[in-house]
Order: structure tokens, then sequence, then C-alpha cells
């Protein structure tokens, strides 16, 4: 019982979080709490097949596919606290409430009397008496499930599925349409320049630096400049400083540019 | 064993609190898990009570269903947000019109 008294506060409060968190991720990580702490609780309960089950189909497969579908669906859609239907959210607790108390009261009135316990039942071992029963008593639900098991992944199939409405843009295609650019608006038909070219650092949220020093934008990825994370020169200059401080080391004597005449001037500040 | 009948209890009611209140659609079927999961609990509860595995058969058959439910609700989910480009509940009442 000590573990179950350990575990459960636990699920509570991570299922509770569940109602109140924003964002749907950590919804999901919530319910990975929660399923964990099931899978443990099945172990306790003299179940070690379900105990597996549970880690691998719940938090390995189902959990990773709620986050797979959350990433494609965006991380951060969050949650609008906009009331559609009046008052939909005080009668949705009010009955929850009652609900929970409905349930409470009915088993608290039940008196189990002392468990039986599956020593007896798992004696041969528990998963060869799990399969004793799904393919003798439980044979004809087995065969039904894996019926139902084909009809999800064919209409899981059919609902991904997506019908190709233009033709498909080919390599010709693509040549033809940059030249096309080319002619029409003066747009560089080669590769966009890689970021970090000539600048201080080569990490792709560096931009490299044109000619006159100023940042080339297209060297960038978009996501990055839209999520405002690309850093400026400026600030990477500032980043060294702050690290020859920290590290007491003087950039001229450094063992990667000591002895080499005009390492130091190799930068884009320096040529400017 | 009353304990953990009553967490079931508890896990399911939050579960179904959450399928009510929540307007994001991934979460309310993770509400939807919630409450399958504590059923499952009550099965193996009672499994051990009885000194019966039969319990413990049906919460495996249970985890089947809901791995089949959530590849179809998810797809089903993927199918609207591709062309409301929302995965929240409200917008598919648009349906009725």
């Amino acid at each position: 019982m000590t573990v179950f008294w350990i575990l459960s506060p636990i699920m509570v409060v991570a299922a509770l979080g569940l109602l109140f968190v924003r964002k749907a991720v950590h919804a999901a990580l919530l319910l990975a709490v929660v399923m964990i702490s099931l899978a443990v609780l099945y172990a306790v309960l003299e179940a070690p097949f379900l105990f597996v089950v549970q880690i691998i189909v719940y938090t390995g497969a189902i959990l990773m596919l709620f986050l797979f579908v959350l990433m494609l669906v965006g991380v951060d859609a969050s949650d609008s606290v906009v009331e559609t239907i009046k008052g939909q959210r005080v009668l949705a607790i009010a009955a929850g409430t009652i609900l929970g108390l409905l349930l409470g009261v009915s088993v608290g009135q039940v008196t189990l009397g002392t468990a039986v316990g599956l020593s007896d039942a798992n004696a041969g071992g528990n998963v060869q008496a799990l399969a004793n029963l799904v393919f003798s008593r439980y044979v004809f639900a087995f065969e039904i499930t894996s019926a139902l098991l084909i009809t999800a992944a064919l209409g899981a199939m059919v609902l991904a599925h997506r019908e190709r409405l233009t033709p498909k843009v080919t390599q010709a295609d693509l040549a033809r349409q940059r030249m096309q650019d080319y002619a029409d608006s003066g747009r560089h038909p080669g590769p966009l320049p890689a970021p970090g070219v000539y600048a201080r650092h080569n990490a792709v949220d560096t931009p490299a630096l044109l000619p006159d020093g100023t940042a080339a934008e297209s060297s960038i990825s978009r996501v990055l400049a839209a999520r405002g994370t690309v850093r400026t020169a400026p600030v990477n200059a500032e980043d060294i400083d702050q690290i020859t401080r920290q590290l007491g080391v003087e950039v001229d004597t450094a063992p990667e540019v000591a002895g080499k005449v005009g390492a130091a001037a190799s930068t884009e500040e320096d040529v400017r | 064993m009353t304990p953990y009948l009553v967490l079931s209890a508890i896990l399911f009611t939050i579960g179904s609190v959450g399928v009510l209140t929540r307007r994001n659609s991934i979460v309310v079927f993770m509400c939807i898990e919630l409450m399958l999961n504590a059923s499952n609990l009550a099965f193996v509860t009672f499994a051990k009570q009885h000194g019966n595995l039969s319990g413990q058969v049906a919460a495996f058959f249970v985890m089947v269903v809901a791995a089949a439910e959530v590849v179809v609700g998810l797809a089903i989910i993927m199918t609207i947000f591709r062309t409301r480009r929302s995965a929240s509940v409200d917008d598919p009442s648009l349906l009725k019109y």
C-alpha cells in the first residue's frame, strides 16, 4: 500500500493539471506521469503483463502518437479560454462533482472483504495464465480485435490520404521557374548564401555579412527570423568579450590565434 | 482494495470534466484516454479482489481498443486541422449549417 499512497497523490495532481494547463504538450506530459504511475500500480496489483503493456502501448505508442500530432498541429496552439456556450464550464464542473461524489459514495458503500489475491491464478506465470484465457474463453473477442485493428489501420490510411490536385513539380520545372524569376524580377537564381559566412560565428542564427558589413537576410531561415532569435554581429562580439573575461585569456595570445600574424584582424569588424 | 477503486473513480471524474471543459480537441482526446485508464485500474483491482484473471484480460482488450480509437481519432483531428487550420472543438460546429 506504500506505493499506492505515494503514487495516488501524484496521479491525482497530474490528472488535475490536465484540466488547467494551457498548452497541449504540457497536458501530454502530465498524462505520461499518470500512465507510468498506473503501470507501477498494475505491477503492485500482480499484473506484470499489463505493467509492461501499459508502458509499451500507452506511454510508448499512444502518447508518442499524441505528441507527434501535436507537433504537426503546432505546439503553440494553446487553448482558448473563451466560453462559447454560456455557463457551460460551471455546469460541467458541477456535473463532474456530482459524478465524483456519486462514484465515491457508491464505492465507499460497498464492502469488498479481504482480497483473494492472484497467487493461485498466477501460479504458472501471469503471462501463461492470461494467454490461456485469451486463447480459450476470450478467443472470439481476440479475433474481433484483429478485425478492429485492421479497420482502424485502414481508416487512418484513408483519412490521412490526400489526393494530389496539381501535377508534381519536377527538377526541370523548378529550374525553369528559377530562370523565369531571374528574368522577371532579377532574383538570384543560385542557392541562398549560407549563414555565418564572413561573420564571426558559423551558427545558423548568425546571418552572413555582405561586403559592406550589413547582414544578408536571405542567409537566415525564415523561421528564425520570425521567432526573433537571429543574432547580430555586435551581440556576438559582446559574447566574445564576456567569455574572454571569464576565461582570463588574452585573445591575441590564445593558442588558436597565437603566432598567426593578423589572425584577429581577419574578422569582419576589423576589416570594416 | 477500496482506495484503488476510489482513485479510479477520481481519475474517471477528472477525465469526464476535462472532456466537458477543454476546447482543444487533442486535450479532449487525452481526457478520454484518462477515463479509459481509470476503468482499466478498476478492472485490474477487481481481478485481484476476486482472484480471477478475467479482469486483466478485459483491461488488455480495453488497451487494444484504445490504441485503435486513438489512431482513427487523431487521423480525424488531422483531417479537420488540414481544412480548418484549428484543433478547437468549437469550429466543427460549422458542420450544422
